[in-house]
């Protein structure tokens, strides 16, 4: 269970729950690079955190000696808490080789950037459609009201489901990541979750459609289909991993642009600059750490990694390390050389890599075609989820 | 100036189909490749030199001969 007592010392007792460090995690990473670059903690097992670009990328590489069986930042049992339903866990994500290899390949096709580029109208529209609501009102919950909407509802459509559970599907997966230091909430997420998907699953077998879910029941590798418990922990892991991260991304970026005035003005003034600044925001708003279990005793930079601990791959503080970034604290809109790893080095870069990118683009775009001056509400409190994936929960902002 | 894309470290980031679509073509699994035989025309050298320094598994090399 987590034990919440003020941090005094990061390098030795960090907790990546607490408050401020979820307010503003930045000054730990700078602080521990410089002092102590893998901090360890007793709170929750023993766990480790590398914070520069060197020590992850190479613990990311190493699947042998850091494996994904373990991939929550809390802990938990297993890949996934207490799921008898989901023996396989949640592949390809919680998997290593050989497993992760084949149920890697199953989905990849589904967000390759050709496909991706079918998505895009469908987004734009939503997007759209979200600002329409709420543009005459002179104010929104950027977080709530139009981040937080977009993503499921991307997701939704290309696993098949209807959009109109995309409230639910927000709430199991936030159940799931967001509370995860409440075993009962949790388990209640993933419960509802699962439980949807086995009544989705049987519907297709009947019914198959061309959606993911189906062609995922229908497929076979080496001429066996594929087993059904598998399919649903990868379309878990689908919702799972396409919506909280998006909707912090993009989340995050409005609130970087509501509150720098400059960049909000150059991006407005400069569309052309929007790929590059997207990349760059991805890099600054860092929003996905993963964890990995340590398989056989091995010293990284001196420190004794012993078989069990457990390794947060701090991916956003790896993104903000000034030995590979120059001026690694700023957001540098046109920064051209941005070798980042927002979303994971080595085998299991995100495979929604090109979906993300494409959602945050359109999410920035619609919103600044029709909101070009935007702040956040005086005295409005602006709230942050931390862990696992980091971004605002509430973002309160005006307009003209 | 010629340049490949070492299969092995690609790992499908996409980068570089981002910045030079005219250089690189990703495929369906995520492995990149270069369009042709790699040489690259004078005007795209550029574009050729960021995405060397934009890959994040470093799978983007300049050929010497
Ligand atoms: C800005 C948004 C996103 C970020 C920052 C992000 C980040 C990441 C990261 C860091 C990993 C690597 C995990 C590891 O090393 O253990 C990952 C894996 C993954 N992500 Fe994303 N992700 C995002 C959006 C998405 C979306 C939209 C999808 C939609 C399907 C998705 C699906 C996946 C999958 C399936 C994996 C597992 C890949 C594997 O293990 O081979 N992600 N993501
Ligand atoms: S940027 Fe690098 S890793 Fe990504 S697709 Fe291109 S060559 Fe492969």
């Amino acid at each position: 269970m987590a034990s919440r007592h003020p941090v005094v010392d990061w390098a030795t007792d960090f907790d990546v729950l607490d408050p401020g460090y979820v307010a503003d995690p930045f000054t730990v990473w700078d602080h521990l690079r410089e002092t102590c670059p893998i901090a360890h903690t007793d709170r929750r097992g023993s766990t480790w955190m590398p914070t520069r670009y060197e020590d992850v990328t190479a613990i990311a590489h190493d699947v042998e000696r850091f494996s994904s069986a373990q991939i929550s930042v809390i802990p938990v049992a297993g890949p996934v808490p207490d799921e008898p339903v989901l023996p396989y866990g949640v592949p390809p994500i919680s998997a290593d080789p050989p497993l992760h290899t084949w149920t890697r390949r199953l989905l990849l096709p589904w967000f390759s950037h050709r496909r991706v580029d079918g998505y895009e109208a469908m987004t734009r529209e939503l997007c759209a459609s979200l600002v329409d609501g709420f543009v005459g009102a002179g104010r929104a919950d950027a977080a709530a009201g139009y981040a937080q909407q977009i993503p499921v509802r991307v997701i939704a459509h290309i696993l098949g489901v209807p959009g109109g559970l995309a409230d639910e599907f927000t709430e199991w997966v936030r159940d799931v990541l967001e509370f995860a230091d409440d075993p009962e909430r949790r388990r209640y997420g993933f419960e509802r979750l699962t439980g949807y998907f086995l009544t989705e699953i049987d519907r297709r077998r009947s019914e198959p459609g061309d959606d993911l879910l189906s062609t995922l029941l229908h497929t076979e590798v080496d001429g066996q289909p594929v087993d059904e418990r598998l399919v649903l922990g990868t379309a878990a892991l689908v919702l799972i991993a396409g919506v909280d991260t998006t909707w912090s991304a993009i989340g995050s970026s409005l609130w970087h642009l509501a509150t720098h005035e400059d960049d909000r003005r150059r991006l407005v003034e400069d569309p052309l600059l929007m790929p590059l600044a997207v990349e760059e925001l991805l890099r600054a708003y860092s929003p996905v750490t993963m964890a990995r279990v340590v398989t056989a005793d091995v010293d990284v930079g001196g420190c004794p990694m012993r078989a069990g601990d457990r390794v947060l791959m701090n991916f956003p503080a790896a993104n903000r390390d000034p030995s590979v970034f120059e001026r690694a604290d700023e957001v540098v809109l046109d920064r051209a050389v941005n070798r980042h790893v927002a979303f994971g080095s080595g085998i299991h870069r995100c495979a929604g890599s090109n979906l993300a990118r494409m959602e945050l683009r359109v999410a920035l775009e619609e919103w600044l075609a029709r909101i070009p001056e935007f702040t956040v509400e005086a005295g409005a409190e602006v709230t942050w989820a931390g862990g696992q994936v980091r971004g605002p929960r509430q973002l309160p902002v005006v307009f003209p | 100036m010629r340049i490949r894309v070492d299969p092995d470290a690609c790992q499908g980031h996409a980068r570089c189909y981002g910045l030079a679509p005219e250089l690189f073509d990703v495929d369906d699994y995520g492995l990149s490749s270069v369009i042709g035989d790699g040489t690259v025309p004078p005007e795209l050298e550029d574009k050729a030199r960021l995405a060397i320094a934009n890959c994040p598994e470093f799978a983007i090399e300049e050929l010497t001969d």
